[in-house]
């Protein structure tokens, strides 16, 4: 079953209801890997690990297929002081990074 | 080898360090050592082995590892030579604040690969414990070193960090 970076977004955005989400696929054609960053009222008052165990767990299903995750998880009060300093990231439409073909496979994190 | 005489094998490890094979259609048994497994031209005929080691020994041993040293990676290849981007830059990290770790390398032992991520109920590789205890991937390594949380946490176990300038 392919992992679609929809069925990951969508999961994402019904549970978390986050206030900005970007997932990016840096597969580089050879499968499923994605970044992810989120801001969400739920991680408040949560260490990094708790936030990261949270989203593990709701892309549990997906996690078999995914090769490799990278995760930005902040709070709201994060996100806009980051904002603040980087007007830039909350462009929600950013150009995907050409792909470079000789880095393949080379990042798999399971 | 004909189909009909192909037997399935069961083979489980022997304290002993050799494996007791059983045939389950002829019930017979005999006991060799472990690495000779795949090569013995066994009576039985192997056609299909199926190695267990029992999630048990494989959690014993896990618990013994983590606690091996104050930091213990497990990751993708060694620190010498880590064989995946994310491996590398945990071990990076750990090596520009001086702290001294041992690491496993997931790849050369299947058992502990997916052993490790049920211990940690953490779904990927690299892993990072300090005394025992699972502090996250590379992420959150990462994110600690740029907030400066990493050296308070080295303190917290007795390893001063080459970063820390007071």
């Amino acid at each position: 079953m392919p992992v679609l970076q929809s069925q990951v977004e969508n999961k994402l955005r019904e549970r978390l209801d986050p206030i900005f989400l970007k997932v990016e696929d840096f597969s580089d054609g050879c499968g499923f890997k994605y970044n992810i960053f989120i801001v969400s009222k739920q991680f408040e008052g949560q260490s990094l690990l708790q936030r990261q165990r949270l989203v593990n767990e709701i892309l549990k299903e997906e996690m078999n297929d995914i090769h490799a995750l990278t995760q930005k998880c902040v709070t709201p009060e994060q996100w806009e002081k980051m904002v603040a300093e980087n007007p830039d990231l909350a462009k929600q439409d950013q150009v995907q990074k050409p792909s470079d073909s000789t880095k393949k496979c080379e990042f798999h994190q399971h | 080898m004909s189909v009909m005489q192909r037997s399935l094998l069961l083979s489980t490890r022997l304290a002993s360090g050799r494996s007791l094979i059983r045939s389950l259609s002829t019930g017979l048994t005999r006991t060799i050592p472990m690495n000779n497994l795949l090569k013995t031209d066994l009576l039985l005929r192997p056609v299909l082995i199926t190695k267990f080691s029992s999630a048990v020994d494989v959690k014993q041993r896990i618990e013994q590892m983590v606690k091996s040293k104050d930091i213990v990676v497990f990751m993708k290849g060694n620190a010498q030579q880590p064989m995946c981007g994310f491996s590398k830059a945990v071990v990076d990290i750990l090596n520009m604040h001086g702290a001294k770790f041992e690491s496993y390398n997931v790849l050369a032992d299947e058992d502990l690969r997916s052993g490790i991520k049920e211990y940690s109920n953490w779904p990927t590789i690299p892993q990072v414990f300090f005394k025992g205890e699972f502090i996250g991937g590379c992420d959150i390594l990462l994110e600690m070193h740029r907030s400066g949380e990493l050296v308070d946490e080295l303190k917290k176990i007795g390893i001063k960090s080459k970063l820390d300038e007071e």
